[in-house]
């Protein structure tokens, strides 16, 4: 037993995959989720792209894989303060708990974009304007239905909701929207095969492994249309449909689409919480993400010694990438606390 | 003049080797915002124009860009300046200054003689 303790902020995917490596080298794990549960924003998910892998049972296998007796728990703990003291740092909670330890990994993940920002496209104003997040809800429940309770004959989805958006502050891609809505857009017409899906991008940005496969896929075998053009405007019709109106960019003209539904694919913000504990430690980069020293120098450490980052508080990454990055992140935090002593 | 029944075809392709992108640089250098656009096309979804005509201020937009001036300046006449395209872009590009910089940037070329 080294007797070095490390405190992971976040159980979610890279949270618990740091745990699990560390607490298997014999340090000592605390991990401190807001939540009652661990898992992060893959509990909301029915299948993970590119392989429809069940979230569920990879969630599953991430907390037993965090299931040891050198990991400690604490849900439903909100952090609030995060400092440094000499080779310590400490931890105060929304309840005034007290936390110490040797170093720290921030995994305080990300936020979807709240699309009641993007207002021309109508969510929270119109029924049956959704995002990729209620989306998910729904066919995780089995069905997708429109607020009147009626299969949508007709589904449009929309690339690029906040991200990619200078107005929302937002100038970067989520990198992730695409390929999930490919894959959103498959499991609808899986369910619904009579219905037609379409899809309206930018640039289809298919830059994973059997990405491009997936997408087309989705159209050979699944009809999937691609338009590509930006929904300018969302509004609802008086027979409870929603018309949309975008530029077909390819064939140079203006398009209009009457749909029972629009799924609004959101991008990747950083939390709250990552800003809030970044800014504390002067490491609050780009957007509000933490910032490390550098994508080719260490993506891992920051100019705070001690304290780490792992996963999507430093950018959008999709599951695997972020299961890799919090695997390379405890490599980094065992050669740390080996050199402190 | 015999007429033998043939014309002469102009080529209708974009000859970069040709083309005088210049006037491109002169545009972003008074509406520096033009260089932001991603070409995704909110501005002529939701232009007024576009319905009726064959306005499109993304398509203005790229000719320019690549310098094929011809009949841009009618085109350019289409537009209204009602601002829907500034409302709508995600990229903050100033629309209505884009399109008044290049009619005035076409017009000044066309006063002065300079074939486009």
């Amino acid at each position: 037993m080294s007797g070095k303790k490390i405190i992971i902020i976040g159980g979610g995917p890279a949270g618990l995959e740091a745990a699990s490596h560390l607490a298997r080298q014999n340090y000592q794990v605390t991990i401190l989720e807001k939540e009652s549960e661990t898992g992060g924003h893959i509990k909301n998910d029915m299948t993970l792209f590119p392989d429809f892998a069940d979230a569920q049972e990879v969630r599953k296998g991430l907390s037993d894989r965090a299931n040891h007796p050198n990991i400690e728990l604490k849900t439903g703990i909100c952090i609030n303060e995060l400092v440094q003291e000499g080779n310590q740092w400490r931890i105060k909670s929304d309840n005034n708990e007290a936390i110490t330890g040797d170093a720290v990994l921030l995994a305080t993940g990300f936020e979807p974009f709240d699309a009641r920002r993007k207002e021309e496209l109508g969510y929270g104003i119109y029924n049956n304007i959704i995002t990729s997040v209620d989306f998910e809800t729904k066919l995780k429940e089995g069905k997708i239905l429109t607020t009147e309770g009626n299969i949508p004959q007709r589904i449009a989805f929309l690339n690029c909701v906040g991200s990619r958006d200078e107005k929302t502050g937002n100038n970067y891609c989520s990198r992730v929207c695409c390929v999930n809505g490919v894959k959103l857009a498959i499991s609808f017409k899986e369910l619904y095969p009579a219905a037609e899906a379409y899809f309206f991008y930018i640039d289809m940005r298919m830059n994973g492994q059997q990405y491009e496969e997936l997408y087309r896929t989705s159209q050979e075998k699944y009809g999937v249309t691609y338009i590509r053009g930006r929904i300018s405007e969302a509004a609802a019709t008086f027979d409870h449909k929603i018309q949309l109106k975008s530029e077909d960019t390819l064939a140079g003209l203006p398009l209009k689409l009457t749909v029972d539904m629009l799924v609004l694919l959101v991008g990747i913000e950083s939390s709250k919480s990552t800003r809030l504990l970044a800014g504390q430690n002067n490491i609050r980069g780009n957007y509000g993400f933490a910032e490390s020293l550098g994508v080719n120098r260490n993506d891992y450490q920051t100019t705070k010694e001690g304290l780490f980052l792992a996963g999507t508080c430093k950018r959008p990454l999709s599951f695997q990438e972020t299961i890799a990055d919090a695997g390379a992140a405890a490599i980094q935090i065992m050669d740390y606390l080996e050199k402190v002593k | 003049m015999k007429d033998w029944g043939y014309k002469i075809s102009i080529p209708r392709i974009i000859d970069l080797d040709r083309s005088d992108t210049s006037l491109y640089k002169q545009l972003v250098s008074k509406v520096p915002s033009a260089m932001k656009c991603i070409m995704c096309g909110a501005c002529s979804a939701t232009c007024t124009a576009s319905n009726h005509t064959t306005f499109s201020f993304r398509h203005c937009h790229i000719l320019f860009k690549r310098g094929q001036y011809s009949r841009l300046s009618d085109e350019l006449d289409k537009c209204m300046l009602c601002g829907k395209c500034n409302l709508v872009c995600t990229q903050g590009v100033n629309t209505r200054a884009v399109i008044s910089t290049m009619r005035l940037i076409l017009s000044d070329m066309n006063n002065r003689n300079i074939a486009l």
